[in-house]
């Protein structure tokens, strides 16, 4: 159980305090509603790619506005119990200092009898709802991820403190071997200590570890990041507060297909549709995509698959729907062409030149001319 | 005029069967030109006219007319004279019937067409002997699946349904609140004794071996009006085929009023000559005041649950709730008790002239040869309905005929050229007070009364008319309640009050019922079958001729007409039915939703203490308004 008070911990943040009202707040306005005989009702922002702008200057999707109303009526009760109940569960943890994983929390829903949930996603709606309507990160409400952070390894000194005596942790990532530094699910306390020329951003762990293996960090002076699919929130938080602290640029390298291109390096630039009111600060405006670019596939030669129909449907979408891709011309052209060439191609694909290729030959020569990677 | 309407009834009707009959005659008479009345004939005989009529047109009139006479006078009843004996038949081996149809046709064949030369096996001469009129009793006999008794289980039903048929009939005719009794005793394994009570108004003593001993003889085959049976086949076929199966007679008692005798009888056909022969006549002491009571004997099999007695006995009285039905069967525990629902008679059906557009060209040509009409004009109004001054006068123009010709001289040219012009003309509707609708109120009692469900529809359309003849159609539907929700909707299918029992798939009924999309009705339906659903399905069609597609009337043919009027009736029912599934449907959800405020009201007021830190007593009085404002919007929704 989560609701275990660690001894002698009383939240004491003002970042805790603020929450605590307004939740006490929202809860007494319910109240009084209810009292008066009127149908209480919750406004939520709408959690979806159609309620976000873009604006190219501030660099990351911005809620739009659009709000959804949940009146308690017979139809909603059932969803507007289990969201204040979920409210009272956070209140608990915020005020204990305390954290609970989504699957903790659909565990303690199993207390709630008639108001449980019978499936783990239903709690994950109603949680990131209850973290829309608050307009804050969930960790801050006591809820945290599962999700693995991702993988750190190169020129950076990480410096965090141990969580008992205070004292200040360094962390050194070129010290890892053949392993790496694992990113931790809230970053805004760490600081950085880095001379590396660039952050280099991989989609997946078998390019990483290659890198890691061959020590490309030395070589090329620069900080390798996994991130292992569509990035974690806490990766991206991670990525944005090394590259805002160092003013160093960060260079993004997926597979050269929709899915790497629309969502994991989307999500990681300019954020996602879900969680659009925290975007501000979970996203990398400066980030820059390297690669794989279509126009890769030919100069290199590469093997490819021949794209599947959900592929060409999500590139379709997200030439017709999606506000960040819309506004970068390159980017509808390059879509457009990979969509007319019918095929996608991985990272491991430069294996086909020699397995050390893409440290060798592809790396270096992408990196002299950063200007041309796609916006 | 009798004569007239029975040859035009008479050959539709009959044409169904003694095809092969007639085929015969037609080989008799090679010089004649095929009849394009009888349709289920055509295949036979219409090749050969089609060959002929370019050569010998021109001299055929009297022929043709010679042979428009014969043909029914073997294909049907006796026509000019129905009491007239059939000629006596050269006593020759039964067996050699076939054979010499089939040999009649080939020869037909090759001399016609004049071009073969196989070596000859007969002359004309040698067939003449051996060709020979065909008794309709003999036909049928050999033929009797035609009428229903094809195997033992259907032979039980159709005599007991034959027997049934007639009694509301005649109680209906009377005027008299109907009380029936059957009952079915069981005499061995295979063999039972069925027994048919009335409370009718009974049978004239010369009358009785007439109506049970002779095939086609009856009141109802030679008037225009809806009524049960039509031919007058079925009770004398019943009788014939105990006869036939158990040596035993067929019994009747019968009697006109109180202090009138009861006669008793006990009469056997004679299939050679389609005669009655008396076994028994006597007067006994019985107790009805009026009613007639037939007993057969019979090879059988009883069964219960589909095309079983019991379904047949159970639709009845759906279809009649002013019939009072008792019932006995083997193994039954006593009688069963079927009650009148209502007190009221159905309306008496009148009798009707043909109407022009019902008549085919035959029929029409034998109408104008036998008016007593002189002139031409004359002569269609008085024996069609719906034939006005200017609508003779019209038809008449239409077939460039004077219309003060004499009817009689018309030749075939001229009578062809004038069933062109009948149909050419617009002619009124027939009337339709020759229908007796069961009536929406009436379906209602009936199946209240037998089908436990808990909602109930009717639906009864205005006449329609299909090739001349009215009809219409109606439906009633009977949902929930008992009855089984996951079996195929149970499809009760009526013509002129009868259960039909067999060849569901094969009926019209059955074909508009698939043609509707019943998933739009709240009903479950799967491609190509019956809904599904706790459902009884009530269809009936009254006529003043119900176009079967056999004569055992089993199923109604699909003539576009009767498929519109049917699918109308359907969606009429079913759209009254969708709104009470529903509001059925509504209602249970509401009792879901309530039941959701119960379940989770408490819980925001669990929340709202924990957050608020409310005191318990608060907590409830949140739960207790919460609860109180929900219910209420709910109500004003």
């Amino acid at each position: 159980m989560p609701r275990n008070k660690p001894a002698g911990r009383k939240p004491s943040s003002p970042e805790s305090k603020s929450i605590l009202t307004s939740i006490r707040n929202s809860a007494d306005e319910i109240r009084r509603k209810i009292m008066a005989r009127k149908k209480p009702t919750m406004k939520f922002p709408v959690r979806s790619l159609a309620n976000v702008k873009y604006h190219p200057q501030r660099g990351f999707f911005e809620i739009a506005g659009q709000k959804k109303e949940r009146t308690l009526t017979v139809n909603t009760v059932k969803t507007f119990a289990q969201t204040l109940r979920m409210i009272a569960l956070s209140k608990e943890l915020v005020e204990s200092d305390d954290i609970a994983t989504k699957r903790e929390a659909y565990y303690v829903s199993k207390n709630w009898e008639d108001a449980r949930f019978t499936e783990q996603p239903e709690s994950d709606t109603v949680m990131d709802d209850v973290e829309a309507f608050f307009g804050v990160n969930r960790e801050q409400l006591g809820f945290i991820p599962e999700e693995k952070g991702g993988d750190v390894a190169g020129r950076l000194t990480v410096i965090d403190h141990d969580r008992d005596t205070g004292k200040e942790l360094r962390i050194d990532c070129t010290k890892f071997g053949s392993g790496a530094y694992s990113i931790p699910i809230s970053v805004e306390q760490l600081q950085f200590e880095t001379e590396a020329d660039f952050i280099l951003v991989i989609e997946t762990a078998g390019m990483f570890q290659r890198l890691v293996k061959h020590n490309y960090w030395k070589k090329a002076n620069c900080i390798l990041i996994s991130m292992g699919g569509v990035p974690t929130r806490a990766c991206r938080r991670f990525i944005r507060r090394l590259a805002d602290f160092k003013r160093i640029p960060v260079y993004v390298f997926v597979d050269g297909d929709p899915y790497g291109i629309t969502n994991i390096y989307r999500t990681l630039k300019v954020g996602s549709g879900n969680a659009a009111h925290l975007n501000e600060f979970f996203c990398v405006p400066q980030a820059r995509f390297l690669g794989i670019t279509p126009k890769d596939i030919v100069d290199y030669k590469l093997p490819t698959h021949p794209l599947k129909d959900v592929d060409v449907k999500r590139a379709r979408d997200a030439i017709k729907n999606d506000p960040f891709i819309r506004h970068h011309n390159d980017w509808i052209s390059a879509i457009e062409y990979l969509v007319r060439m019918g095929v996608r191609a991985e990272q491991q694909a430069l294996a086909k030149h020699g397995l050390n290729y893409v440290m060798d030959t592809y790396l270096p020569e992408k990196l002299k001319h950063p200007e041309r990677f796609l916006p | 005029m009798i004569c007239r309407r029975s040859q035009r009834r008479g050959r539709r009707r009959a044409s169904l069967i003694p095809a092969r009959v007639k085929a015969t005659s037609a080989a008799l008479f090679p010089a004649g030109k095929a009849t394009r009345d009888s349709k289920p004939a055509r295949s036979l005989t219409k090749p050969r006219a089609e060959r002929k009529s370019p050569r010998r047109d021109g001299g055929v009139g009297p022929r043709q007319l010679s042979l428009m006479d014969s043909m029914p006078a073997t294909g049907v009843a006796p026509s000019p004279a129905p009491q007239a004996p059939p000629p006596e038949i050269p006593p020759e081996p039964e067996k050699e019937q076939p054979d010499n149809r089939l040999r009649a046709a080939e020869v037909l064949q090759s001399g016609s067409a004049k071009r073969e030369k196989p070596p000859r096996r007969e002359t004309a001469e040698s067939l003449a002997t051996k060709q020979r009129e065909i008794s309709v009793s003999e036909f049928f006999t050999k033929n009797r699946h035609l009428l229903g008794f094809d195997n033992p289980q259907k032979a039980l039903l159709t005599a007991i349904k034959e027997a049934v048929d007639n009694s509301l009939d005649a109680c209906e005719e009377a005027g008299i609140l109907p009380v029936l009794r059957a009952d079915i005793d069981q005499l061995a394994e295979d063999r039972f004794r069925i027994a048919v009570q009335d409370n009718g108004p009974g049978i004239v003593k010369s009358q009785i071996p007439k109506i049970f001993g002779k095939l086609l003889y009856g009141s109802k085959f030679h008037a225009l009006k809806q009524a049960r049976g039509q031919q007058g086949i079925g009770i004398s076929a019943a009788g014939m085929y105990g006869l036939l199966t158990t040596g035993k007679s067929i019994a009747v008692t019968s009697r006109t009023g109180p202090g009138k005798p009861a006669h008793y009888y006990e009469i056997q056909i004679d299939t050679r000559k389609n005669t009655p022969q008396v076994i028994t006549d006597t007067v006994i002491e019985w107790e009805p005041e009026h009613g007639t009571r037939v007993e057969i004997e019979l090879v059988g099999t009883y069964k219960r649950g589909r095309h079983s007695v019991d379904d047949y006995i159970r639709q009845t009285a759906i279809a009649n709730p002013h019939a009072e039905i008792f019932y006995s069967f083997p193994g039954g525990a006593g009688t069963l008790h079927f009650p009148r629902a209502s007190d009221t008679l159905p309306p008496e059906p009148r009798a009707i002239k043909p109407h022009p557009y019902g008549v085919e060209l035959g029929v029409l040509i034998r109408m104008l040869k036998e008016t007593s009409a002189r002139r031409l004009d004359l002569a269609l109004k008085r024996d069609f309905s719906r034939v006005s001054d200017r609508v003779a006068e019209e038809i008449c123009a239409a077939a460039d005929l004077r219309p003060s010709s004499n009817p009689h001289l018309i030749a075939t040219q001229e009578a062809e050229r004038l069933y062109k012009a009948i149909n050419s003309v617009k002619v009124m509707s027939p009337p339709t007070n020759c229908l007796s609708p069961i009536g929406e109120e009436q379906i209602l009692s009936g199946m209240k009364k037998e089908i436990p469900a808990a909602f109930f529809t009717a639906v009864s359309r205005s006449p329609a008319v299909y090739r001349g003849n009215p009809f219409l159609v109606e439906v009633g539907t009977a949902y929930g309640g008992d009855l089984p929700a996951d079996d195929l909707v149970d499809l009760l299918r009526f013509a002129n009050r009868v259960p039909l029992q067999y060849q569901q798939s094969g009926c019209a009924i059955t074909k508009a019922v698939l043609s509707i999309d019943w998933r739009s009705y709240g009903l479950s339906q799967s491609k190509g079958a019956l809904p599904t659903g706790p459902l009884v399905l009530f269809v009936h069609i009254a006529s003043v001729w119900v176009p079967f597609t056999s004569e055992s009337k089993e199923a109604i043919a699909a003539y576009p007409e009767i498929t519109r009027e049917l699918r109308l009736a359907l969606q009429d029912c079913g759209r009254r039915l969708s709104t009470h599934i529903r509001a059925r449907r509504r209602e249970v959800e509401e009792e879901k939703k309530r039941s959701y405020i119960e379940r989770y009201i408490p819980h925001i007021g669990i929340a709202l203490r924990e957050i608020l830190g409310m005191s318990k007593s608060a907590e409830q009085e949140l739960v207790v308004t919460l609860k109180d404002v929900l219910e209420r919007s709910r109500s004003h929704e």
